[in-house]
């Protein structure tokens, strides 16, 4: 008698339908010349301050949006489009991270053609959000100094899933003794050769740094668009 | 905790694949990376609840743990890593941004009731 259980080998990758919908929304964005950056942090890092910060500086020079996501309330919403820029929520009800048919469902009546730059700010939270594709450009990571050093060691798989990171709130560091060479060496222990910003959108320091590698990233999209 | 969703996904697909072949089924083997986000006892904890009322209630998740992999540009060749806390070759210490393997989250074997 033949104990060995009957197998059926198959190959099937559980996050296929995310994936295929996150491919679909970067061809999306690569046809119309168009940047997308996320931004991943955990809750209160400051992505909504920056972000706002951001969009209003670039504004005036660039076609910008963002989307926004979150559990509950359209707080977000309200204080990133006091930038002047189109910003839509995305309210994700019990869900703890956006997946890619939520960015494609909100951007059904956006013509991508008009915009230069869009913004997606998942739900803050470093575990969750890295499993999940967006089709975005670039994933930034961002690690307040109130938070700690070690949260790259900590959270490894969503710094190691981004392409730069940003050191949030610097006003505060020399308050909170954040160790900013642990933290450099932290970030590069598990993503080597990472991009690491650092910034206060309270008090604009570090901010041009920002924008100049946004808009560097922008111009080599635009480059790749044309050939 | 995204564990359940991923859970009830796993069991739709392995649903479906049954269905199609008209057999039940006595697991589902799935390869599971260090570096997929998806925690192990969460969703081994998870199953039970996603297989209820459905063709694989009473199923069981077999997880095949899946090491990081990168590749060495010194050395060369792919490394095994040790730590999820430190990319570098375990050997000659140099930095090891690609990675190879550890994304994984696929189903790769359905075991058929007899």
């Amino acid at each position: 008698m033949n104990l060995e259980p009957r197998m059926l080998e198959v190959r099937r990758n559980v996050l296929k339908q995310n994936d295929v919908i996150a491919r679909a929304l970067r061809d999306r964005f690569r046809a119309q010349g168009t940047l997308a950056v996320s931004l991943v942090s955990s809750p209160g890092a400051g992505k909504t301050t920056f972000l706002e910060k951001t969009l209003t500086l670039l504004k005036p020079h660039y076609r910008v949006a963002a989307l926004v996501g979150d559990l509950a309330t359209e707080n977000d919403a309200l204080r990133l489009a006091r930038s002047g820029a189109p910003v839509r929520q995305i309210t994700t009800g019990t869900l703890c991270h956006l997946e890619a048919a939520m960015v494609e469902h909100a951007l059904e009546d956006w013509d991508l053609g008009q915009l230069d730059i869009l913004f997606i700010e998942n739900v803050g939270n470093l575990v969750c959000p890295a499993s999940y594709d967006l089709g975005e450009d670039l994933r930034m990571v961002l690690l307040s100094v109130t938070e700690g050093e070690d949260k790259p060691l900590k959270y490894p798989t969503i710094f190691n899933s981004a392409d730069a990171a940003v050191i949030t709130k610097i006003d505060l560091a020399a308050a909170v003794e954040f160790d900013e060479p642990t933290a450099h060496a932290n970030i590069q222990a598990v993503r080597p050769g990472m991009q690491v910003l650092k910034v206060s959108a309270k008090t604009n320091e570090g901010m041009d740094d920002c924008l100049q590698f946004l808009t560097k990233a922008l111009t080599e999209r635009l480059q790749k668009t044309q050939v | 905790m995204h564990e359940l969703s991923i859970a009830m996904s796993i069991v739709d697909m392995a649903q479906e694949e049954a269905e199609r072949r008209s057999m039940h089924l006595n697991a589902v083997h799935l390869e599971l990376g260090a570096l997929s986000g998806v925690v192990k006892d969460a969703l081994l904890f998870s199953w039970e609840v996603a297989c209820n009322g459905t063709l694989l209630e009473g199923s069981r998740l077999v997880v095949k743990d899946i090491s990081i992999e990168v590749y060495c540009p010194i050395c060369q060749m792919p490394k095994t890593l040790p730590s999820m806390q430190w990319f570098c070759c375990p050997d000659c210490g140099a930095p090891t941004p690609e990675v190879i393997h550890g994304k994984e989250l696929t189903i790769t074997a359905l075991e058929l009731r007899q």
